[in-house]
């Protein structure tokens, strides 16, 4: 365990720490644009010179490893001077085209020249001409002129992602990103390499010249994608519309959690956010009459549908209803239709994602089962009321016992029993946020707010539950799940108080002790993608 | 002064292996392997005071120390034959016109490590003296002196030859590591240095083809003998390329500590023409520059580290005062312009920006503060990258512009060139 002083601070590390890690422990940052985290070393850019007393020279905070009696110095005449050249040398080439590019505001070269840089430009000569802005990928511009060869995209390729597409061709100031022959970045997590791109080279294809990033809002979420739960952080941008032609949601980017995804998402999980803003939301409350499908106030509609449960569980019994709950529900979201349902006495429920087959699975973060909250299901004992027979529901609507479903997101009919069944069935509610072929069959339909536009927590496959925060007003009309329950609750002489979330989760830990030892993992707001304001301004 | 590699240069017959048994040959191989522990060989080594004579005069025998012992582990020697340097041509006279000596060396110095596998690196340009020295192993392997137990001894070794593609980068010990286990040639992060982990993360030593060169007569002759041959703390002789405006360019073997002015008048036979002298870089391309008034220095490295400069390769050019010293730095500056590998930032940017800077200079576009500018990048490159070619691009960029000053400023101010046509 060796101790080194850093800006005369002393500090204890583990062996093999090195130096730019220990300083990052004592919250002094030290600029860098090859280094991360998550990958090898490579020493190359020279931004992080640091002055160690006995050295002959500056040596990279990166690759220095942390010894026994080591001082360091990381603000000295001589580092500041080697930084502002290696910046200089940076924007030698650079083509300096700020105002046409992406990264503009989230930019290293702009961050460090305004910290580190501040001097005169004395490069006289032309700059070398590159090939700008041509897709190298589904998901991903290049730009040569703007890169700075770090060569963390590469890296990210060979070791992260493990497919091997980037190279560095070419010799001295020749060299340049490219592809190898024949190949594309199309890895299932190609996207990363945006995020890790300190410079503008590496852009979105998808929010290319959709926002200037200083005009976004954040907020912390979990992705929905998977059984991974990815920490996400999700991009919006509500209050300047005509940026962005309409949509609200622009981005997602990971968010740093070293137990679940440390730095990466995949490109399904950054680019799965198409429903929230889809076509096919629905915004209104809804009910089927003879004269076909007319609109309802939300307060009408919640009125009917308790009308329904209450008619007929008096006429034909307390199993006369059921709840068909999905995994793609928050953990609150389904202790609140428990709760309902124990009220009520409803022991009919079931839950399940229709038509759903194990889909693509490796070993890195993609995870066969595409929803986010099985475990949070069985953990709610939900898994132990499915009847052995999967469509023991389906034959019970056809067998005329159960006469009213109350469904929830998923679209039954996509498998072949229940679309039979649900012909038979006398009352269908649907509860969900995009329009389906089981929500036009319903006679009631209310609107529920998708996962950024509601709080909550998925229980991810590893038995982490995972809170995520709102991040949009719910469109139009639609509202959480757990705040219908609540308002549907109401019609039963059931008090509001315990559907409010901060109650709900008390319950839930109350009841199952699972919630309360497994971490509850905060939404904290470290952006794995790029530098925080926070750690510049230690530095 | 008796010649030691030199002695047979240009003789062709001394090129084959007949020749050089009838001349000793092998005979200081055969004494190592059979009466001397690799330890001795070792100690020998470090008596004669050699020192690497590649560039950068580390003492051979404590780099071949720092091999671990007793390790399981493989290792091996490479030779380093990418003779690059401008200026030097001394490593292709030796396997040109002596290849066994290299390979005598390779014997030893693989014994004294326990390598039992050696790669030598010869440049791409190099085909036909690589081709010669293939032919010479071929002779050896077929005489017996390298495969399975050489000399009765039990000792095996195996060299392979292998080209380069002709990038000087690839000269730099771990960039040639590099581009021997087929990457591409960047040099490494150190440490580890090579004697821990080089080639395919095995320790290795890797020595100039004219250094392993010198391995055998020290072990026929003794090391002191060797040391007593060279000034104090540079052992023995040296192989010194000249070229340049001088009358007898080529290589001359002398003992370290010969005055540059020797070098000049008296065995290169002086200035051409009747032409006087205006500099001279002393060791190679990346050496900074002398002047006319410095050649007096002694040439062995701690005489030229004295006043500034290196010893370097030993790669002697001379330039006249027809010789224009823009134009002299702006080709310069162009070769590590072209020849940098492009890995760490200030050798990639900085080269081109001081040769465009030079370049501007040259074709009468020079601007007030060039001068100083230059000065200024270059400063910014050098100690502040990866391997030693940013120091080696700077170094000529600082003297040049320090030593020269009013012939750039001739350029700058005056648009004319100083240079005596």
């Amino acid at each position: 365990m060796p101790t080194l002083t850093i800006d005369g601070q002393p500090i204890t590390v583990s062996k093999g720490t090195t130096v730019i890690q220990a300083a990052e422990a004592l919250g002094i940052y030290i600029p860098r644009y090859c280094y991360h985290p998550g990958l090898s070393i490579a020493g190359s850019c020279r931004m992080c010179l640091v002055e160690i007393e006995k050295a002959p020279r500056l040596e990279v905070a990166c690759y220095s490893q942390a010894a026994d009696g080591m001082v360091v110095h990381t603000i000295t005449e001589n580092v500041r001077l080697a930084r502002r050249s290696v910046l200089e040398f940076l924007l030698s080439n650079h083509p300096l085209d700020c105002p046409v590019c992406d990264q503009s505001g989230e930019c290293d070269l702009q961050n460090y020249y305004m910290e580190f840089g501040l001097y005169q430009s004395r490069f006289l000569e032309n700059k070398i001409k590159r090939r700008k802005a041509y897709p190298i990928g589904p998901h991903v511009m290049l730009d040569n002129e703007r890169c700075i060869l770090c060569s963390r995209c590469v890296r990210f390729c060979d070791e992260v992602s493990k497919s091997h597409e980037l190279g560095i061709v070419n010799r001295g100031e020749r060299s340049e990103i490219a592809l190898y022959e024949g190949r594309e970045l199309n890895n299932a997590y190609s996207g990363n390499v945006i995020d890790i791109c300190p410079v503008g080279a590496l852009t979105e294809r998808d929010f290319r010249f959709q926002c200037r990033v200083w005009y976004l809002n954040r907020t912390a979420s979990i992705c929905p994608g998977c059984a991974r739960g990815c920490n996400i952080e999700i991009h919006y941008n509500v209050l300047r519309p005509y940026q962005s032609k309409g949509k609200r949601i622009l981005r997602i980017k990971p968010r740093f959690n070293p137990a679940v995804n440390k730095w990466w998402i995949c490109d399904e999980g950054r680019y799965g956010f198409r429903h929230i803003d889809a076509s096919n939301r629905l915004r209104e409350c809804e009910a089927q009459t003879a004269d076909g499908v007319i609109p309802l106030g939300m307060e009408t509609a919640l009125k009917t549908a308790a009308a329904w449960i209450g008619e007929s569980i008096e006429q034909h019994g307390k199993d006369s209803v059921g709840f068909f709950l999905s995994p793609e529900l928050s953990n609150e979201d389904l202790y609140a239709i428990l709760k309902l349902a124990r009220h009520l006495g409803i022991s009919k429920i079931d839950f399940r994602n229709p038509g759903e087959h194990p889909g693509f699975e490796d070993n890195f973060l993609i995870r066969g089962d595409k929803n986010p909250n099985r475990r949070g299901c069985v953990e709610l004992g939900l898994y132990h009321r499915q009847r052995e027979n999967g469509g023991w529901m389906a034959e019970e609507i056809k067998q005329g016992t159960l006469r009213m479903l109350v469904a929830f997101l998923q679209d039954l009919s996509l498998e072949p029993e229940f679309k039979a069944a649900l012909v038979s069935l006398k009352r269908l509610i649907f509860v969900g946020s995009n329009s389906n072929a089981t929500s036009e069959q319903a006679g009631l339909v209310l609107p529920s707010a998708t996962y950024a536009e509601k709080n909550g927590s998925f229980t991810n496959f590893q038995g982490r539950a995972q809170r995520f925060e709102r991040a949009l007003v719910p469109l139009g009309d639609s509202l959480p799940e757990n705040e219908l329950i609540a308002r549907i609750a109401a019609h039963f002489r059931m008090p509001e108080q315990p559907f409010e979330r901060e109650q709900l989760l008390l319950d839930l830990r109350a009841e199952f002790p699972f919630f309360d030892q497994s971490t509850l993992d905060p939404p904290d707001v470290e952006l794995a993608y790029q530098t925080t304001i926070a750690q510049r301004e230690h530095a | 002064m008796e010649k030691i590699l030199s002695k047979h240069f240009f003789n062709p017959e001394a090129r084959r292996l007949s020749f050089y048994l009838q001349n000793d040959g092998y005979e200081a191989a055969r004494k190592a392997l059979t009466c001397m522990s690799p330890q001795e060989i070792i100690e020998e080594v470090m008596k004669s005071n050699l020192r690497g004579l590649g560039g950068a005069g580390f003492p051979t025998g404590r780099k071949w120390s720092f091999i671990p012992k007793d390790s399981p582990e493989p290792r091996y020697l490479v030779v380093n034959c990418d003779e690059s340097e401008p200026g030097t041509f001394k490593d292709r006279h030796i396997i040109e016109w002596t290849p066994h000596t290299l390979l005598e060396g390779v014997m030893i110095a693989s014994f004294a490590i326990g390598a039992h596998q050696c790669f030598v690196y010869a440049r791409g340009e190099y085909v036909r003296y690589a081709n010669i020295l293939q032919t010479a192993l071929e002779e050896a392997y077929r005489a017996g002196f390298f495969g399975k137990n050489i000399f009765g001894t039990g000792f095996d070794l195996d060299v392979m030859i292998h080209l380069g593609a002709g990038a000087y980068i690839c000269g730099e010990e771990s960039a040639l590591l590099e581009s021997l286990e087929g990457k591409k040639g960047w040099p490494r992060l150190k440490p580890p240095f090579p004697a821990v982990s080089g080639l395919f993360g095995r320790p290795t030593i890797i020595n100039n083809t004219e250094t392993i060169s010198y391995v055998p007569v020290i072990i026929r002759n003794g090391g002191e003998w060797f040391s007593r041959l060279g000034s104090l703390k540079s052992g023995g002789m040296r192989l010194y390329s000249v070229s340049g405006h001088i009358r007898k360019p080529g290589v001359y073997e002398l003992p370290l500590g010969t005055s540059l002015r020797e070098i000049i008048y008296t065995y290169a036979e002086g200035m051409r023409n009747g032409r006087k002298l205006k500099a001279v870089i002393p060791g190679g391309s990346s050496t900074p520059v002398l002047t006319a008034q410095e050649i007096d220095v002694k040439m062995d490295f701690e005489s030229l580290a004295a006043i500034g400069s290196m010893l370097g390769s030993a790669g002697v050019i001379v330039m006249d005062e027809s010789a224009c010293l823009v134009k002299a730095l702006a080709v310069l500056g162009k070769f590590y312009q072209h020849e940098s590998c492009g890995q760490c930032t200030p050798c990639r940017e900085g080269t081109g920006w001081m040769t465009r800077i030079l370049h501007r200079i040259l074709t009468g576009r020079g601007v007030k503060g060039d001068l100083e500018n230059l000065v200024r990048v270059a400063n910014n490159i050098q100690g502040n990258t990866i391997c030693a070619l940013g120091d080696g691009a700077a170094m000529p960029m600082i003297s040049f512009v320090t030593k020269f000053r009013e012939e750039f400023e001739s350029h700058i101010f005056h648009k004319r060139c100083t240079a005596v046509r």
